[in-house]
């Protein structure tokens, strides 16, 4: 029996090239050299977590050739950046590539800037039939994602110039794990944009991520939120490293799922002209709008309502526009067994990390809290997403469902998802209250 | 799945029922829809909190639905048990099935089968010899599959099957779900409040001393699932921990005492906490032995079996030094006493008799006292720019400083109604001036309004007292009213009649001014004054206050001996506050302010402490589940059909157990080296 699993697995090992290996050894070596020189102040675990990141890593870039590139990137210009710093704060002031290019404000700030670069490409793309302005877009994409990972990995390290009792990894408050959101989801988009093939996709994902991106720029100009907080005991735990990363794999891949589902219906509906198909378009469309400008509702007391009114105008009128525009979208589209098939995928990625992030979470909880399980809103809306989705694909794979319900379902599961993410900061009060807003 | 025709039966249908994907899928639903309803209530909180939100109607209604705490009611255990049992009974009945087919190569497929399949080929081939057999073979293997071939009468049948692993996923990710729910069961307090229901033991309610509950209310060192709260003041010891239930409670023994030696609280310079932790002596009860031990947030004790979580912190009974002082008389303190937190005194204020209760005490109150910044200078540009560059830089905007320690009391009169009280120790620098803060609240979800006295330069209440003294003393208003004329006739040229006017209006003002402060000024205002003219009146009324709260406050000073001062834009200042604080004065409640003027504090630290039995059950469910889930997604499970016949045709058959495309291209892969390999 152990042969019908071994062979494959070894084959991962077998004709690697020099480019891989030498990969693999510079992610050992970097992973080594950090150990060495910072592993007087980690305990076991994070030695460990330190140990144990080289071979997901190496995994990761072996799977996908373009992870390869982000890292090397990424790390290069975050130590270029941490170059410029010279150890103290106030260069991010005087430096003009600090300032305006490359510490974690700016970089972030660029990130947001060209995320909405990238969704209007691909938007010009797809209407225009234009593939050039589609690849535009996965340039874009990809250097927002540089941007980003670089704003996230220089704000690890100005964390620790504002003083060594306050630095920690960047995923501990909620305008931090938007950002990582913002990441994840783009990053499996782009993964799955590779290997099927689809640039048309983008269009519809990257408006999630546009979203997110909103919702960040508004954290930071009207709440100030990117300011680095040291962190209360509760979250001075190496735990937090592996489950707030994998949890964010599941609300990137779910999100990510729901727009491949409306993308789905819309290439069902597509080309009904009126009838129940088309409303049920316009209704999908306006909800999304409305849930992707939630805060709109919510915050509308707050703040300048008007910019908010706009935020939701904005969504509601590109959102009219697509379903106005469906018959052409939906011929550019990739056949319905593409989508449901990203579909099917990303939610099953989803499921399986989500899976482990609760569980991480739980554990983490045992130890923090006393109970491995306490019922606090997070923790009970996570179980909530879990249970949506594990219907969903028992449906899916037991029962054999396809097609349009489904691709329903999985735009309902933002809606869950969303609140899990958000909504239970905005409206419930409970223990994970690090990301009240 | 095969159907088997039975001869129908409630129980067999009743049955199906359970064991059915739409039943379990339908729970799943079920499940989350009930385990939302726990998020929209708050859960166990006090029940007096529920009275207040739903009124003395709902709020019974709902009690005995089990709203406050829906996760342990007896229809969300029913529901889990459902769970439970749909999910054993889809084990019981697929289990032995997968198990079954993992091992079993399909070497029967007919050659008439082959056509059923939708991934089929069907290619000549140069005869099975010369080894291309074989070769299929090994590229089979080589790609994953286990191969089995059988000799047919007309050529050669090979077998082959990968993933299938995958069926142990579905074992396992099952199995897990079952573990869960049980090791959680084991946790939870269903045990316990099956003890309540059946009346083995009884919740206490109200204020007891633990050392008298009774002990149909105390849970042995025997109980083998409990959760509870430990609250020890810093030199005191516990043996026990109380689980509260509902709106009552129960005193679980434990099989060792913790003494609390210190608590220890850091704080970041912004004020939030950076460390909790409580140094502890651990003494056993059976063996006699003690041990010191730390808990911190992150990091448990575990003894016997019980984990000891550092949980909250709490006063300790701190004791606060307090000098009661008149609010509308003298500057010496009435009277000096003491009390710790927790406690209740009783006390005569005012010719009153009131209790003082003494609820908490902060050693430091971290604020932000930095200049706010000024509005609308937010361009978008701006804001864009400031929210460039390093993440730290807000910082440099706030000025956060400790304002000291503050204490909280509560009086409550004999007709039971009570008003919390918030006083700082040290003054607090607002725009140059020194302020005394006291703060006082009607009703608990209020915020404090604030009562705030000026200090002298002396940094003391005396001047406040001077000035307070003069303004409310009736005696002085014909002296002061008549200085204030002067005063104002020296600036201005006034006959004898407008300076009896000022005169009288000097008087009055104060006179009106001692009743009720402000209020009174205003009613009065109110009454004589027509609308248009009001606010003009109004201003003059201000004046005129001010300029004879001067000048009593001056010839206070006199009467005592001290030098006139020379009137400037802080003295003018001073006199303001000070009126602001006479006129808020009758409205603090009672005429006394507490002012601490010492403390000694004493820390308290609440640990949780538990005793979960089903957490290694859980936990392994956890295991199970992930590796059951990352089974189920990750192996593919295919099965592989190779007909060689001896007449130069072979036939491919390919049956994933999900048809996705990347299945269609493995299988045009396989198509491809087969062909390849056997022509």
């Amino acid at each position: 029996m152990l042969q019908a699993v071994l062979p494959h697995s070894m084959r991962m090992l077998r004709g690697r090239s020099v480019l891989d290996w030498s990969y693999a050894a510079g992610l050992v070596l970097g992973a080594l050299f950090a150990l060495a020189r910072y592993g007087s102040y980690m305990d076991g675990y994070e030695k460990a977590i330190l140990l144990l990141a080289a071979p997901v890593f190496i995994a990761l870039g072996w799977g996908w050739g373009s992870i390869r590139a982000l890292l090397l990137v990424a790390a290069g210009v975050s130590l270029l950046a941490i170059g410029a710093y010279q150890g103290e704060l106030v260069r991010s002031e005087q430096a003009f590539l600090l300032k305006y290019l490359i510490s974690s404000q700016s970089a972030i700030m660029w990130m947001s800037a060209l995320f909405f670069l990238a969704t209007a490409s691909y938007w010009t793309g797809l209407l225009g039939g234009s593939d050039f302005a589609s690849q535009v877009g996965t340039g874009l994409t990809w250097s927002a994602v540089v941007m980003g990972s670089t704003g996230l990995l220089v704000r690890w390290y100005e964390s620790y110039l504002i003083g060594a009792d306050i630095g920690h990894i960047p995923i501990s408050n909620l305008y931090e794990v938007f950002v990582l959101f913002s990441l994840m989801t783009a990053l499996f988009y782009l993964y799955y944009e590779e290997r099927c093939g689809t640039r048309q996709l983008g269009a519809f994902v990257m408006m999630v991520v546009s979203a997110a991106v909103g919702f960040l720029l508004w954290y930071t100009f009207e709440r100030e939120a990117q300011e680095i907080q040291p962190l209360v005991p509760a979250l001075q735990s190496w735990w937090m490293k592996i489950h707030v990363p994998a949890n964010f794999v599941g609300y990137g891949t779910f999100s990510l799922a729901a727009m491949v589902g409306f993308a789905y219906l819309m290439k069902t509906h597509g080309a009904a002209r009126s009838g129940r198909g088309a409303l049920a378009l316009w209704g999908a469309a306006m909800a999304l709008a409305l849930l992707l400008a939630l805060e709109a509702v919510a915050f509308r007391k707050t703040g300048s309502s008007t910019f908010w009114l706009a935020y939701f105008a904005i969504f509601a009128a590109v959102f009219g526009a697509i379903v106005a525009l469906r018959k052409r979208i939906a011929e550019r589209l990739p056949a319905r067994e593409v989508l449901d098939d990203i579909m099917y995928r990303s939610i099953a990625v989803g499921f399986g990390f989500f899976t482990i992030a609760t569980i991480l979470g739980a554990l983490w909880a045992a130890e923090a809290w006393g109970s491995y399980w306490s019922w606090d809103p997070k923790e009970t809306w996570a179980l909530i997403v879990w249970l949506n989705y594990a219907a969903w694909l028992h449906m899916r794979q037991m029962k054999g469902m396809r097609g349009a319900p489904l691709a329903w379902w999985a735009l309902g599961g933002l809606l869950v998802t969303t609140f899990a993410f958000l909504g239970v900061n905005m409206f419930l009060s409970g223990l994970h209250s690090y990301g009240q807003l | 799945m095969t159907q088997q025709v039975h001869t129908y039966s409630p129980a067999r249908a009743a049955l199906e029922l359970l064991a059915s994907m739409r039943f379990a899928v339908s729970l799943l639903t079920v499940v989350a829809i009930a385990s939302t309803l726990g998020t929209v209530l708050k859960q166990g909180e006090p029940y007096a909190n529920y009275l207040n939100q739903f009124g003395p109607f709902w709020f019974p209604a709902f009690q005995g639905l089990g709203l406050y705490s829906v996760y342990s009611t007896w229809w969300f255990l029913v529901i889990l048990a459902f769970l439970v049992t749909s999910t054993s009974l889809c084990l019981w009945r697929n289990t032995p099935r997968m198990l079954r087919e993992i091992g079993r190569f399909q070497q029967g497929l007919r050659e008439r089968a082959f056509d059923n399949f939708p991934q089929r080929a069907q290619f000549a081939s140069a005869a099975p010899q010369g080894g291309s057999v074989e070769r299929a073979l090994a590229y089979l293997r080589e790609n994953g599959f286990a191969v089995r071939t059988s000799a047919l009468d007309d050529g050669t049948l090979i077998a082959a099957q990968a993933g299938m692993f995958r069926r142990f996923g579905y074992v396992l990710a099952h199995s897990a779900i079952v573990l869960v729910c049980l090791g959680g069961l084991a946790d939870s307090d269903a045990l316990l409040k099956l003890q309540l229901a059946l009346g083995t033991k009884q919740l206490v309610r109200g204020d007891v001393r633990l050392a008298e509950v009774p002990e149909n209310s105390r849970l042995g060192t025997g109980n083998f699932s409990f959760r509870g709260n430990t609250l020890i003041p810093e030199g005191k010891s516990s043996d026990v921990t109380v689980i509260n239930v509902g709106d009552g409670m129960l005193v679980q023994d434990l099989p060792f005492s913790l003494s609390l030696k210190q608590f220890q609280i850091e704080h970041y310079t912004t004020g939030q906490p950076r460390l909790f932790a409580s140094e502890v002596i651990v003494t056993d009860k059976d063996t006699k032995e003690s041990f010191p031990a730390r808990i911190e947030v992150n990091k448990p004790l575990i003894h016997k079996g019980i984990a000891v979580y550092q949980a909250s912190f709490d006063d300790g009974g701190t004791l606060i030094k307090i000098a009661a002082r008149n609010l509308f008389g003298g500057a010496a303190p009435l009277r000096s006493f003491e009390g710790r937190i927790g406690e209740v005194l009783a006390l005569e204020l005012g010719g009153m008799p009131y209790q003082i209760e003494f609820t908490a005490f902060r050693p430091f109150n971290i604020e932000n006292v930095g200049a706010p910044e000024p509005e609308a200078a937010g361009s978008l540009m701006s804001r864009m720019r400031s929210s460039l560059g390093s993440a730290s830089r807000l910082q440099s905007k706030r000025e956060l400083r400790n304002v000291g320690p503050s204490y909280q009391y509560k009086l409550r009169d004999n007709a039971g109604q009570a008003r919390e009280y918030h006083n700082y120790m040290l003054p607090i620098q607002v725009e140059g001036r020194w302020l005394l803060m006291s703060g006082m609240r009607d009703a608990p979800g209020d915020a404090f309004r604030y009562l705030r006295l000026p200090l002298d330069d002396n940094a003391s209440l005396d001047e406040f007292s001077r000035l307070r003294d003069a303004v409310l003393n009736k005696a002085l208003y014909a002296d002061v009213g008549r200085r204030f004329a002067l005063t104002a006739a020296k600036s201005d040229a006034l006959n004898e009649t407008m300076r009896t006017r000022l005169q009288e209006t000097a008087e009055r003002v104060l006179e009106t001014f001692s009743a009720r402060g402000f209020q009174s000024v205003a009613d009065f205002l109110e009454k004589a004054v027509p609308d248009d003219e009001r606010e003009k009146a109004a201003e003059i009324y201000v004046r005129v206050l001010q300029g004879a709260a001067w000048e009593a406050w001056m010839l206070a000073r006199e009467r005592a001996g001290l030098k006139r001062l020379e009137p400037d834009a802080a003295q003018a200042r001073f006199v303001q506050d000070s009126l602001n604080a006479v006129s808020d004065a009758f409205f603090y409640g009672v005429p006394v302010y507490m002012q601490i003027s010492g403390f000694d504090e004493v820390k308290a630290s609440v640990f949780q402490l538990t005793r979960s039995p089903g957490k290694p059950i859980v936990y392994l469910g956890c295991g199970l589940l992930v590796l059951g889930i990352f089974a189920m997604f990750y192996l593919r499970e295919r099965r592989l059909w190779l007909l060689v016949r001896s007449d130069g045709i072979a036939k491919l058959a390919y049956s994933p157990t999900r048809r996705t495309l990347d299945e269609d291209k493995a299988f045009a892969m396989h198509r491809d080296a087969l062909m390849r390999i056997l022509s």
